[in-house]
């Protein structure tokens, strides 16, 4: 965005700091055991996912060695496979790159207003409307499946990307807005009512006055519906076939009975990774701000 | 910023208007939608389809692959509610007789009787009668087939001064695997399957069972799981994989013992005879060490198994003519013809065909196992497969469609006393009741 959100953005930061240095035993004996701490919980978070582009590189043999072989030969065949295989991965991929991105701005689309409403211009009995939002997850996601497939069979929808676009917006919406209502309730009320006594409306409000403070929280919110859509699986095996694949629908398809398929698997895993990997980092200095903006009030 | 966004948006749905996703290439009137099963022999039709079938025929094909068990669920699915999106999808000889009888497939006999080059005579026998239904039509035409077979470490036998029998029994495939039992640092005696799974556990099993006299039911569907034969020949399984069979046994399918005997860490394995496509092909670190056997037998005369994966059309499609151009080819001598010259000829999709144990080609670089994969399927006799009359045919599985969630449910308490954590007794005595149960809801339709 514009310099005026990263100026705040490295403001919020700097306050961010202070307000940690000022805890006790941050710079002293404690806070590096703490430190060493973190690391370790971190390190063993992300162990899985090294484990898994460490496996990509090996030959089929070696993937399945058990105990595992650390000083196996390195190979990119396993790359190779995935990208020269029986089907082209490029398909399934622009179909998850479709269906998460659409999805993702409808559910801004709808959920910025829903949030305005929920925080800023609360409207009547707004905790009932956040307890509904949130009941419609309550339902397990699969107790829907078999409706929505013959719905979708019904009216011939079946293997349309767009039918994942609307059924991913209406899983991430409820998410998203009680995500962007605390982003919002965050907004200064001061700040609203000065800019309304200087005559701005409320389009004005939203784009110039809102949505840079909320930059954060909308950063926060689109990446986390972006990474449930793109990830999804279970309406994707279902719902869609030859046209409409997406990503991790292609993945599951390396798997076999018959045969070896570990290094594969991890190659295929690691790419469809690399897309939600450079979003975060994409966004990451966003969502510090967007962890950081809840930590100094 | 929303205005930004919004306009954004519009534009990627207006540009979009009327795509329906980016495979792009599907619902062409020249192209068909084929739903398979991911084993090697069709990652292999994917590479060859392009420059071959497409070229001649000019229909695309557009693959979906999933695993076993996904495309099980995917074709169940696809097939009931005739959704009509794929027009070929891989189902097995358990699956053929129900789904015609549901109405769910399109007869290929027909097709069949024109197409005179398929030569359906010289599909073995056997494989067409278990892909006709009880209406005398044929249902499905298979990509390759199997039967099983007991694989041994020829070298390692050797070193012990052991030969294996030319027609072994299970007490001396036992003493066999006593015997050779770390016999070399880390190798094992054998290797049997122990996961959970009516594909995985009670595939081998249910032949040990059929051999050993019993059955899962008796003709008039009395369930027979504690009976005294089931429960010998599940007893000795168990016993023979817990004394002398793989690590991590609970856990191992086709997969994890294939990986076994490749690496040396089992001496035997009783399984698939597709599985010598993968042994003895170049890059095995065993192949030309591993002799074959037929599978080991008790009370009856042989105990293989007989297994297809096969083509079916689904009665929904508007492409079957189309469909069947593709069966006909795929299941075709000259696509074995062109595997063999183009990516080797271990890699043929064997084990449906007389006429491939007649190919020089094919005999000379598959010497170890043809023979013995060719007399396995010929004796496998699903009408007949133990030592009583049967109320449904089936080797290794009973066909009707409760079967599958049957055998899968029992074959947890099975899997649970090789981990140790159940006796077999109390395992099968709870498998019975499964399958008394099971039987009254199969009957009552």
């Amino acid at each position: 965005m514009s310099s005026a959100t990263t100026d705040a953005g490295t403001r919020n930061e700097q306050q961010a700091e202070q307000a940690l240095a000022k805890q006790p035993g941050r710079n002293g004996h404690g806070g590096s055991l703490w430190g060493l701490l973190a690391w370790v919980v971190g390190l063993l978070f992300v162990s899985p996912v090294l484990w898994m582009v460490w496996i990509s590189f090996h030959s089929e043999q070696d993937a399945s060695a058990n105990p595992p072989k650390f000083t196996a030969p390195l190979t990119a065949v396993g790359y190779r496979d995935f990208f020269s295989g029986g089907q082209s991965p490029w398909p399934s991929l622009l179909n998850s790159a479709t269906a998460s991105v659409c999805s993702t701005i409808l559910v801004l689309l709808l959920a910025v207003p829903a949030a305005y409403a929920l925080s800023i211009r609360p409207v009547k009995k707004w905790t009932d409307v956040m307890f509904f939002f949130l009941s419609t997850k309550m339902l397990p996601a699969v107790a829907g499946l078999l409706p929505i497939y013959l719905i979708a069979k019904h009216i011939g929808v079946l293997d349309n990307i767009w039918l994942l676009v609307i059924i991913y917006a209406t899983m991430n919406l409820p998410i998203a807005v009680w995500m962007m209502r605390s982003f919002l309730a965050e907004v200064p009320v001061a700040i609203l009512e000065a800019a309304a006594i200087d005559g701005a409306r409320l389009p004005t409000i939203m784009t110039k006055i809102i949505a840079p403070v909320a930059m954060p929280g909308i950063a926060a919110t689109s990446l986390i519906c972006f990474i449930f859509s793109w990830n999804e699986l279970l309406f994707s095996k279902v719902l869609t076939a030859v046209v409409a694949q997406t990503a991790p629908v292609f993945l599951t398809g390396f798997i076999t009975s018959q045969g070896l398929f570990l290094a594969k698997v991890c190659a295929a895993a690691t790419i469809i990774s690399l897309p939600v990997l450079v979003a975060g980092f994409a966004a990451q200095d966003k969502l510090v701000q967007g962890l950081s903006l809840g930590a100094v009030k | 910023m929303t205005v930004a966004v919004s306009v954004i948006a519009a534009l990627a749905l207006s540009s979009c208007a009327g795509y329906k996703g980016a495979g792009g290439i599907g619902g062409g009137s020249n192209s068909i939608n084929v739903l398979m099963v991911n084993n090697p022999q069709m990652v292999d039709i994917q590479k060859l389809t392009a420059d071959n079938f497409t070229k001649q025929t000019g229909i695309k094909v557009n693959y979906t692959v999933l695993p076993e068990n996904d495309v099980r669920d995917k074709i169940s699915q696809e097939l009931s509610s005739q959704a009509g999106i794929y027009d070929v999808s891989t189902i097995s000889n358990y699956e053929v007789p129900f789904y015609a009888k549901a109405g769910w497939l399109a007869p290929l006999s027909s097709y069949v009787a024109a197409d005179t080059a398929f030569d359906q005579a010289d599909i073995f026998p056997g494989m067409t009668k278990s892909l006709t239904a009880t209406d005398g039509k044929l249902y499905a035409e298979p990509f390759y087939g199997e039967s099983s077979f007991l694989m041994y470490r020829k070298d390692v036998l050797a070193a012990k001064g052991l030969t294996m029998p030319t027609k072994p029994t299970w007490q001396q495939i036992a003493d066999i695997a006593a015997k050779v039992d770390n016999a070399q640092p880390g190798t094992r005696g054998i290797c049997l399957r122990g996961q959970v799974g009516w594909g995985q556990i009670f595939a081998p099993l249910t032949t040990v069972v059929n051999t050993f006299g019993g059955t899962w039911f008796d003709q008039n569907w009395k369930a027979q799981v504690n009976s005294p034969e089931f429960s010998a020949a599940v007893n000795f399984y168990v016993d023979l994989v817990r004394a002398h069979g793989e690590a991590g046994a609970p856990q191992a399918g086709f997969t994890e013992c294939l990986n076994n005997l490749e690496q040396g860490k089992v001496a035997m394995w009783y399984d698939a005879t597709s599985a010598a496509g993968s042994l003895e092909s170049k890059d095995s670190p065993v192949a030309g060490k591993i002799g074959y056997a037929p599978a080991p037998v008790v009370k009856t005369a042989n105990s293989g198994w007989l297994y297809a994966w096969a083509w079916a059309i689904e009665k929904a499609s508007k492409k079957q003519d189309a469909a069947w151009k593709f069966i006909s080819w795929a299941s075709s001598k000259d696509y074995e013809n062109l595997v063999g010259s183009k990516l080797g000829w271990t890699s043929v999709p064997a084990g449906k065909r007389l006429s491939t144990y007649d190919n020089a080609q094919y005999v000379a670089a598959s010497r170890a196992f043809a023979a013995p994969t060719k007399t396995a399927i010929l004796a496998a006799d699903p009408a007949d497969p133990g030592v009583q009359p049967r109320p449904v045919p089936g080797i290794q599985f009973m066909d009707f469609p409760e079967f599958s969630a049957l055998a899968t449910t029992v074959s947890q308490y099975v899997s649970n006393a090789i981990a140790g954590q159940v006796s077999v007794q109390k395992a099968l005595a709870e498998g019975q009741k499964v399958a008394t149960r099971e039987t009254k809801t199969y009957r009552s339709h």
